[in-house]
């Protein structure tokens, strides 16, 4: 029977997994030195703020593997002989493979910072950094400051973790405002402004230049650049963007850049060995996208694609219309289509930006200038239908078509107030349109007659 | 793996400590709690009046007061910081003696009342006695066990209805849901059958008395609504008992499945009925304590459908046994009435297996069958063998048997007692025959259900974590697939707690109801036609 091994129980290789086994009867085995059964990385911050326990976390009953002859292997793989398709793990197990899957994700970015590898420095992407975490900020007693460097989806994740134990936060952003490499400055200064309703310590323009140790070996304080400020701590997070992890294939002969390079199959260099999730880098990136793109929904379509091919049907990784969502402390975010910040968007690309006179609610749609074709729209504290979004992107609407239609796109829960109405007016004095809003229409959502 | 102090809530670390208000508060609650312990210790209160608006006044605002303090100073938002360290809301010390507390209140309560102080002849004592004044005002008569009870029930809807109307503030749905209930609970549940009762005797009534009757409590929750005595007192009370009786039978063959169809079980379930009323107030702080594992689910289905099968049975040995056998001068005779029951029953069954077959599981189906050719065999017995006792044993037997294990220690002791130890929805998921027809209904015959947002899960749990009847949502949702599930009594706080967005509750055609797309939405589109293709 052929062996599949995947190295990686992530969202990629369990979801690669799941799907070959759907579709065949092949011998399966996951190896994984990180937990003994899959869990979901993105709820990690829930089990640190108690909102679950870890157990939670994991989707697939302990049972499951058994009865869908899924093997797990706890190891960690040091060496991949490609020649005699043999994996070498850290305690000398030799296991072989016919067609071998790498999906082991990446690791948290460390630029060269003195002292980044301090006790007490950490980033925030596995187990063991939750593990840790509980280790050298419990509480606002052993950890009486925290400094989180990097203002993206992780470092807010964890000043809100850190928050939610009382202990003051530092949290440096490199930018003058948070996250504005991806979002507009609307909706970038909304965060910037549910930050410090949170009492957060935020610094703008601030990166960090070192962290001083104490005489043990533990962070003790770190330095800001700009400013020379030093800031005593008890913990550091590094939370400045994930990379590839995949120092083990150094000598496998595998062709790596950044990431495992791959072709749109998923294929790398070497044959019977395929590549999926964060860990990859495609030769040329597709459509907007990066090369190398860490997040968790194109893990799980890359693990979709990858178990049509190696069950026969050779398939093309190609990922529809872009989408993501996150969580802002109490603001959800989710994005369809592409919505470029200010330092990144094309000339042709108009935005425009609604935001409540009182709530932290906005959005913001982005369309093209000659063809008013919609290109894509950022939402934060109002939910959207997904299906809807995508449906309009694939048929290219209009701008005018979607902002009177937004009502159907709606997906806040049953009795929140709309707010269809301002938006639309807003349209309206904005670009000199006279648009009445549509009812909602189950049959429009729903499609059916 | 975690170091957070999980011992005591009093004296654990944030999230999980208190404040100071909070302390004062807990010592303010306890002092009201203390006079109601000091009556049942029969210490005699010279102004029983004062003395009981003090202590429903301490709990109320020590209650309140805590909460606030809770809330006030956050911003609004999910405020679950903290759940699993609590002692009380995680299984800790704090709650398993909650638990073993309210399950011997429940023992006491159902069996042995006359320790609350409850007097067969004469003055009531201990803490009944208490609520005398408040019960002569109301409806003219001392107290008695079920009204002190109905009183601290109804009290500790509202108050905790106010918490949860502060802690999902930013949520209109929860909180509309959560005024319904309270709302449901004063009104009908406490006020008007006090009221009614007031009536009794009185000429509009014919002179005739109605019996206790809590107009949105239908069969087969209330499941004595049948009975004997209770369908004299309907009918010998004029018009408005014979309206009532109308109204009761409508209720669970005509409001019950249009409603049900229209919005799902939810509209009773989670807007109306005071079981759910409890366990989304009182109950909020234990819904993350429900078992979600596929044994628990499997042997919900059983329990709870066994609970339909045996409330069945039970009414209709018990209407049997007082109709009468001449139709010259009633219509409706034994022979009629079970032939009526059996035919309904044929249709149900024979409407479920011909149309909707296919979204049975397998167990499901050899369990309708069985308990079908069950009923049948046991009505067909007994009418092919003339009479004796209805289904083997006295209808009076079955009643008693019923009302023991169901309505007391399932409903009750289990049901409520251990919210702290299984979760707020035992009884519903478990237990409550109502919600189990309701839930066969919402399967197969509604047009609601939970959406899945495209693509957008992210497996995190907080869904199944929070569903307090035990759903495995994320089992769905990460499949792109809605959510119809029998069980699912739609109080929306997955929705409300899922960090990105991917649930809504609505209603809508029923077809399509159910996407099972193996491929969620974001993927290539060949691919996922080509995978769901089935």
């Amino acid at each position: 029977m052929e062996h599949i091994v995947i190295i990686g129980n992530g969202i990629a290789g369990v979801t690669a997994a799941r799907h070959i086994r759907k579709l065949s009867d092949k011998r399966i085995t996951i190896i994984s030195a990180e937990s003994e059964y899959f869990f979901s990385r993105t709820a990690l911050m829930y089990v640190y703020m108690g909102h679950m326990k870890f157990e939670h976390t994991q989707p697939y009953e302990k049972g499951f593997w058994k009865k869908n002859r899924i093997d797990l292997l706890k190891g960690f793989v040091t060496k991949i002989d490609a020649e005699n398709q043999i994996l070498i793990t850290t305690d000398q197990k030799e296991i072989q493979y016919d067609q071998l899957i790498i999906a082991t994700g990446s690791k948290p970015n460390k630029f060269g910072w003195p002292g980044q590898d301090l006790e007490g420095v950490q980033g925030l992407y596995s187990k063991q950094d939750l593990e840790s975490m509980e280790e050298f900020a419990p509480n606002n007693k052993v950890c009486k400051r925290a400094v989180v460097v990097g203002g993206g989806l992780i470092g807010i994740e964890m000043v809100e973790m850190l928050r939610t134990r009382n202990i003051p936060v530092t949290f440096l952003v490199r930018e003058n405002s948070f996250w504005n490499g991806v979002l507009p400055k609307g909706d970038s200064q909304m965060i910037n402004e549910h930050i410090l309703e949170h009492h957060v310590d935020l610094r703008l323009n601030a990166s960090l230049d070192k962290i001083v140790s104490d005489e043990n070996g533990r962070a003790k304080s770190i330095i800001i650049k700009e400013t020379g400020e030093e800031i005593p701590c008890n913990f550091v997070g590094l939370t400045a963007g994930v990379t590839p992890n995949i120092d083990f294939l150094k000598d496998s002969g595998i062709e790596t850049g950044k990431g495992v390079k791959v072709n749109r199959f998923l294929e790398t260099n070497i044959k019977n060995i395929y590549a999926i999730g964060d860990c990859t880098e495609q030769h040329e990136a597709i459509g907007n996208r990066k090369s190398v793109e860490a997040v968790w929904y194109t893990g799980r379509m890359m693990g979709e694609t990858v178990a049509q091919t190696i069950c026969g049907n050779r398939m093309e990784y190609k990922p529809g219309h872009w989408f993501n969502s996150a969580k802002f402390f109490d603001i959800e975010y989710q994005t369809y289509g592409w919505v470029f910040s200010e330092r990144r968007k094309a000339e042709n690309e108009i935005h425009f930006h609604w935001r409540h006179p009182k709530e932290k609610i906005c959005i913001t749609l982005a369309f093209d200038a000659a063809s008013q074709t919609f290109l894509g729209i950022n939402t934060l504290g109002i939910r959207m239908r997904h299906e809807i979004f995508d449906r309009w992107l694939s048929s290219n609407k209009t701008i005018d078509f979607v902002i009177e239609h937004l009502v159907d796109a709606n997906f806040d829960p049953e009795f929140y107030k709309h707010y269809e109405k301002e938006i639309i007016a807003n349209y309206n004095s904005t670009f000199g349109k006279s648009i009445q809003p549509k009812k909602k229409s189950l049959k429009r959502i729903f499609q059916f007659n | 793996m975690s170091t957070v102090d999980k011992s005591m809530a009093l004296t654990g670390q944030p999230p999980a400590s208190l404040s100071l208000n909070q302390k004062l508060a807990v010592v303010l609650g306890m002092g009201g709690m203390g006079i109601l312990l000091l009556a049942l210790f029969n210490v005699t209160f010279p102004n029983k009046s004062l003395w009981l608006t003090i202590s429903m006044l301490a709990i109320s605002l020590g209650t309140l007061w805590f909460s606030w303090d809770a809330y006030s100073h956050k911003l609004p938002g999910i405020k679950n910081d903290g759940v699993w360290f609590k002692s009380i809301s995680s299984r800790g010390l704090l709650g398993w003696m909650t638990g073993l507390a309210l399950t011997g209140f429940y023992i006491v309560l159902y069996f042995y009342p006359e320790y609350l102080g409850l007097a067969s002849k004469g003055e009531n004592t201990g803490v009944i006695s208490l609520f005398d004044p408040l019960s002569k005002l109301l409806n003219g008569n001392p107290a008695s066990q079920w009204f002190v009870y109905g009183t601290l029930y109804t009290v500790a809807i509202l108050i905790f209805g106010i918490k949860f109307l502060w802690k999902y503030r930013h949520n209109r749905y929860e909180r509309l849901r959560t005024l319904s209930v309270m709302f449901f609970q004063t009104a009908f549940a406490f006020i008007i059958p006090e009221l009614m009762a007031r009536l009794n005797g009185h000429k509009i009534l014919d002179g005739g008395s109605l019996p206790y009757y809590d107009l949105k409590s239908i069969w087969p929750l209330n499941y004595y609504n049948f009975e004997g005595y209770r369908i004299k007192m309907f009918l010998s009370s004029g018009n408005i008992g014979f309206a009532l009786l109308i109204f009761a039978i409508a209720s669970v063959f005509i409001i019950t499945p249009y409603l049900t169809y229209k919005y799902g079980k939810r509209w009773y379930c989670s807007w109306v009925c005071g079981c759910g009323g409890l366990a989304e107030t009182a109950g909020d702080a234990f819904r993350q304590l429900s078992d979600k594992s596929v044994k628990a689910w499997k042997i919900e289905r059983w329990v709870v459908h066994s609970v339909v099968v045996f409330v069945t049975l039970m009414t209709t040995a018990v209407i049997y046994s007082y109709l009468g056998k001449d139709t010259s001068k009633y219509w409706l005779t034994k022979s009629t009435f079970l032939i009526g029951v059996a035919s309904f029953l044929t249709l149900v069954f024979g409407w479920i297996m011909i149309f909707k077959r296919k979204q049975l599981q397998k167990d499901a189906q050899y369990g309708a069958i069985g308990y079908f050719v069950i009923i049948m065999a046991l009505i067909g017995f007994h009418f092919f063998s003339g009479d004796g006792y209805v289904f083997l044993f006295k209808s009076e037997t079955l009643r008693k048997t019923y009302s023991f294990l169901i309505g007391s220690i399932f409903s009750g002791v289990i049901g409520t007692g251990f919210y702290p130890i299984f979760g707020s929805r035992v009884w519903c998921r478990f237990g409550c025959p109502m919600a189990a027809i309701m839930g066969i209904q919402q399967k197969l015959f509604s047009r609601f259900r939970i959406t899945t947002n495209g693509g957008q899960c992210i497996s995190c749990g907080n869904c199944s974590t929070y569903c307090e009847m035990g759903i495995d949502v994320r089992a769905y949702a990460q499949k792109g697939e809605n959510i119809v599930r029998a069980s699912c009594v739609g109080c929306g706080i997955c929705s409300a707690v899922c960090p990105r967005g991917v649930l809504k509750l609505e209603n809508g055609p029923t077809d399509g109801r159910i996407d099972s797309n193996q491929v969620l939405l974001g993927n290539d589109v060949d691919l996922m036609t080509l995978v769901n293709q089935k």
